[in-house]
């Protein structure tokens, strides 16, 4: 047994996990100002101003709302499998966490000596592990409508799952056309080769589009929130909870959004390369160090542009109605993610040759 | 098809704005939905950038016109007596029945506190009762309460909101010339 203590590597072991730490509480901390952001941007496209109370311009609102959230009283309605009710919020906090376990947030820094990745994880299935670990988040959808003991919660609940599950197929085609051209599924490899050429949105752009669309559809967000909406059915699978349980679903669906952000900016638009500058050569001149923070920074310059795309085509656009939106994902997105990796296939066999036909 | 409508209905147009509604199919770009969402997200970017109507209450306040009715304000002339006489003529007037007063006699030594020799010892309004109607600002003869520009402010129990005596007064002209002058407002008296 003393023998083991020898054995784990403690310095990775410590690394990883203050590494884990900050990235969830890194997470934590934007989907909190992601709600104050989507207040804010929602009222400055209404004409009116957001929270500006809570502190100077309104920061400290979320630590407000949070606050609340705490306070509420805590309600398990009466005839509800209690096991599972608490496991739906559970389910959906988790897997959207988990997710930010692949994706490359920087590139390294020189510790003594020891490279220290700003990556927990860089598996070589990156991708497919997004995918399987957002294929588990419906679970947290579905449970969190059944245990309800709501009929107008499991109703949205299958509505929302449905929702998922027909356009993760989308995104999951789009993403084979790009495979195609990487050759990897390792998140850091994709961000290597969008260092040294063009990033793969210009490769790919209907890739990138429909990515985007299942992107929004993923995280339940307008135009296709018709699980969650007020008027169409009561809020949805989240009715019956209160408090903290509440704040969990609701959180789970902003830290989703940053993630989506974080996987979207990383595959299509290079991730933490800084753009129109050469990176070794600057990490040459400047330092490593330095070099990793700036490169840290320019994913999230790139994120907060996603995430304000998000909530500005949330209030923009008007919700789907149910049939329209599997009419959209089935007969719409998969023949086009179909089509885009034929045409992808083709161009790249043809490159292959040489551009010749024989 | 319109026709046949029109002959079934036996209608004619009575004006010439209608117009037919347009049901052609949508075309490519329509059916793409993406130009349609590009250009609604145009117009919403614009938003963000309009200048916005908010008043950034209680930082700045919207201007009351002068006849505004708010708060009650019980007046003095001006050499600072106090004009109510504890007729009763408001109490009567109002038609929610918020206010109450009790009279007192005048002695000899408060020549220079009230005008007359009856006056009101106690004088209370109920604000969670007053309309704000303005009738006994119009019922009383003395020109002794009137509506000013304010509004009653929040409270947490019901008896806080029995406005009395002291609350209603307004400043004393000779001994409190400026906050006289605030509470006077834009009010014109009747002379």
């Amino acid at each position: 047994m003393h023998e083991l203590f020898l054995v784990i590597d403690w310095a990775m072991a410590i690394e990883k996990l203050i590494l884990i730490a900050f990235i969830v509480i890194l997470s934590l901390v934007v989907a909190m100002y992601e709600t104050y952001a989507e207040r804010k941007v929602a009222a400055f496209i209404q004409d009116r101003r957001g929270p500006n109370r809570a502190g100077p311009f309104g920061i400290l609102q979320p630590l407000a709302d949070g606050l609340k959230l705490f306070m509420k009283e805590e309600i398990v309605p009466n005839l509800s499998n209690k096991f599972l009710f608490i496991l739906g919020p559970g389910i959906a906090m988790l897997t959207a966490m988990m997710t930010s376990a692949v994706v490359p947030w920087s590139s390294h820094i020189v510790i003594n000596g020891r490279n220290f990745d700003f990556q927990i994880a860089d598996v070589n299935i990156g991708i497919l592990y997004i995918f399987g670990v957002v294929s588990m988040g419906v679970y947290g959808v579905m449970i969190g409508g059944w245990a309800s003991n709501n009929k107008f919660s499991l109703l949205a609940a299958i509505r929302g799952a449905s929702q998922i599950i027909s356009y993760e197929l989308a995104m999951g085609l789009s993403l084979i056309a790009l495979l195609m051209l990487s050759g990897s599924l390792s998140l850091r490899t994709i961000v290597e080769q969008q260092q040294d050429s063009i990033y793969y949105v210009f490769y790919q752009p209907v890739g990138f589009l429909i990515f985007l669309v299942c992107a929004f559809a993923e995280c339940n967000r307008t135009p296709f929130d018709l699980s969650e909406a007020e008027s169409e059915l009561n809020f949805g699978y989240h009715q019956e909870y209160s408090s903290m349980k509440l704040g969990f679903y609701l959180f789970a669906e902003y830290v989703n959004m940053f993630i989506s952000s974080a996987v979207m900016a990383t595959i299509f638009f290079g991730g933490y390369d800084i753009p129109f500058v050469n990176d070794a050569n600057f990490g040459q001149e400047h330092g490593q160090t330095f070099l990793a923070i700036l490169q840290g920074a320019s994913l999230f310059i790139k994120v907060v542009i996603f995430i304000f795309f998000f909530i500005w085509v949330r209030w923009t656009i008007p919700r789907f109605r149910y049939d329209q939106l599997m009419r959209l994902g089935w007969k719409g997105l998969i023949p086009l993610a179909l089509v885009n990796m034929i045409v992808t296939g083709f161009i790249i066999l043809l490159k292959q040759y040489g551009w010749h036909f024989s | 098809m319109a026709d046949s409508d029109e002959k079934s209905f036996n209608m004619k147009a009575l004006t010439n704005r209608s117009r037919t509604v347009d049901r052609k199919p949508m075309t490519f770009w329509e059916k793409m939905y993406i130009p349609a969402i590009a250009k609604g997200m145009s117009i919403t970017f614009g938003h963000i950038f309009k200048k916005k109507p908010t008043i950034n209450y209680p930082e700045k306040t919207r201007p009351f016109s002068p006849v505004f009715r708010g708060l009650h304000v019980l007046n003095r002339d001006e050499e600072g007596r106090e004009r109510c006489t504890a007729c009763g003529l408001c109490a009567l007037a109002c038609p929610a029945e918020a206010i109450t007063m009790e009279a007192a006699e005048r002695l000899p030594s408060e020549e220079n506190l009230y005008r007359e020799e009856k006056y009101a010892a106690k004088y209370e309004v109920n604000m969670l009762r007053c309309i704000f109607c303005g009738l006994c600002e119009e019922a009383c003869p003395k020109d002794a309460v009137y509506l000013s520009e304010t509004f009653a402010t929040a409270n947490y129990n019901r008896q806080s909101f029995i406005y009395g005596k002291k609350d209603l007064l307004i400043p004393h002209p000779k001994l409190q010339p400026e906050e006289y002058e605030k509470a006077k407002g834009l009010r014109v008296s009747p002379k």
